[in-house]
């Protein structure tokens, strides 16, 4: 058994940052990922990141995760590695360690347990989506940006949320042509300016429209697609059928919380950050005692929440540990919370800032009702 | 139908119009100008401490960057700092017949200097031929390139980029 203060398991851009404070007020943090190296999705994401200085803005994805590795290090976060976390039994956490061919199991006591186990991708069903050539736009872009390998020639992209635009944009990079984006709702989902970049290259957006089959023998060969009512049903005869080789699905995420649901935390499903998440209070803890979330399995957001909200809880953990002094908590959090209430507002983002506050609320709700 | 950047993924010429970073004819005019092409309220500002003469400013992470049509020199810094492609340049000034038009590239191959382009607007589609005068990097932008071509005059607000050079 291993003992440390802090297990931090997931060790993506909010994990990492996670453990990076916390280790940094003082605490004995021990960093869990089941991959060869932590970073997440952030090896994968080579377009500037949105947001401040505070938040690396500007800067591409794989170089934030190099200088976060390089802090982690600095600040003395143990790291276990190609690592699997199969449950949560009370503070002790099950681990499959794999090293080469072999694999062990080891287990880990901490005092305080952080979550930061990411999102996954929505997969959709429609005749054809088991062909070879269908894959999610996040494996298409683990293809191409980590391995190097371009999946086809020619891509259809299924949604026109951040990941769908974004990832179209890096097809085009690496030599691909994407012969369109289709968007089931009469509006496009993510940024404005994502959309923009990827119609100057001529990708075509239809929206009100969704794929109704993928056809081929041994993998895809073509897609028809076609427009939808009001109602979102199918017009008929409005199909159109395209020579593409992929067909990338890219409707969304949802927050991975089957480990919280094992360490008996209580979720709420709020439509808003992805589907069912863990509730929360304001520092991030859930309802049970010193086990915490952060980044997109408490809710999917932008990378720069993920961020702030793991310096957050790396400062609420160090406090509870008895690292930090309450009064200078107190500021750091107040600060924190500012800054993710900025980047919670505007037309496009304060959806999420109410669907937090509902958590938050339900949280102290809980809390009064057991004392 | 519904038109603007929400509905079509392209700013429309009103929503740039009505938009703080979008420069007046009359500031054109008189030489080389930011054309920021940011319509909606997202949580960005790194615009703002790009510009090094304070042109571009914003009142919170989330507000349209406003552009200062009398402090922004042209120098174009802004175009490879924008994380969301957005920003451009026009110099109107540039010859007797031709415009400058500067946007952000990160594709390859690098456009050759001198070459004669099909030159697209916010589509994608071809307009007319630009001729290619300027394909670098600017210290620390890492890798996102400005590319600017001269078009003629009447084509500066529609030219947004070049048709991608086909790899070889």
């Amino acid at each position: 058994m291993i003992e440390t203060e802090v297990a931090v398991i997931g060790g993506g851009v909010a994990g990492l940052v996670s453990a990076i404070e916390s280790a940094k007020l003082g605490a004995n943090v021990c960093l869990i990922d089941e991959n060869p190296r932590p970073g997440g999705q952030l090896f994968k994401q080579i377009h500037k990141f949105f947001g401040s200085q505070r938040h690396y803005a500007g800067t591409r994805g794989f170089e934030i995760g190099e200088s976060l590795m390089r802090d982690a290090q600095a600040n003395g976060v143990k790291t276990l590695l190609n690592s699997y976390v199969f449950g949560i039994f009370g503070k002790e956490i099950g681990i499959v360690e794999k090293t080469g061919d072999q694999t062990s199991l080891r287990w880990i006591q901490a005092k305080s347990i952080i979550l930061s186990c990411g999102a996954s991708e929505r997969m959709m069903m429609f005749p054809g989506w088991t062909l070879p050539g269908v894959m999610g736009a996040g494996a298409a872009q683990t293809l191409i940006n980590v391995h190097r390998v371009l999946p086809g020639k020619k891509f259809l992209m299924i949604g026109s949320g951040n990941v769908g635009l974004v990832v179209s944009y890096q097809i085009l990079q690496a030599g691909g042509e994407v012969a369109a984006l289709v968007e089931a709702l009469p509006r496009i989902g993510g940024w404005g300016v994502h959309a923009a970049k990827i119609q100057r290259l001529g990708v075509p957006i239809l929206t009100s429209h969704t794929i109704k089959e993928a056809q081929g023998r041994d993998r895809v060969d073509s897609a028809t697609i076609v427009a939808l009512d009001k109602s979102m049903r199918q017009i008929s005869g409005s199909e159109q059928t395209i020579d593409v080789d992929v067909v990338c699905i890219a409707i969304g995420l949802k927050p991975n919380i089957e480990l919280a649901l094992m360490a008996g935390c209580e979720t709420m499903y709020l439509d808003e950050l992805g589907g069912r998440v863990p509730v929360h209070d304001e520092n991030m803890e859930t309802t049970v005692d010193g086990v915490y979330v952060v980044g997109d399995c408490a809710g999917v957001e932008e990378a720069s929440t993920a961020i702030e909200s793991g310096r957050l809880v790396g400062a609420a953990v160090a406090e509870k540990l008895g690292h930090l002094p309450k009064e200078k908590a107190v500021g750091m959090r107040a600060l924190n919370r500012s800054v993710l209430d900025d980047l919670r507002s505007g037309p496009l983002c304060s959806h999420r800032l109410r669907a937090k506050e509902q958590l938050v609320d339900y949280a102290e709700t809980m809390k009064e009702d057991s004392q | 139908m519904s038109q603007g950047i929400g509905a079509t993924g392209t700013p429309s010429m009103e929503e740039l119009e009505r938009s703080p970073g979008f420069p007046s004819e009359a500031r054109l005019r008189k030489g080389a100008a930011a054309v920021i092409e940011c319509v909606q309220e997202i949580p960005c500002d790194v615009c703002g401490s790009a510009c090094p003469s304070g042109a571009i400013t914003l009142t919170s992470i989330s507000s349209l960057p406003k552009l200062d049509e009398e402090r922004c020199t042209g120098c174009g810094i802004c175009i490879p700092r924008c994380p969301g492609l957005a920003i451009f340049l026009i110099n109107l000034n540039y010859s007797k017949d031709e415009a400058l038009v500067s946007f952000p590239y990160e594709l390859l191959p690098v456009p050759e200097i001198g070459s004669v382009v099909k030159v697209t607007d916010r589509l994608g589609k071809c307009v007319t031929t630009g001729k290619v005068m300027r394909a670098d990097e600017r210290e620390g932008c890492d890798r996102t390139l400005i590319v600017s071509v001269a078009v003629p005059k009447e084509f500066a607000q529609r030219v947004r980029g070049i048709a991608p050079p086909r790899r070889k």
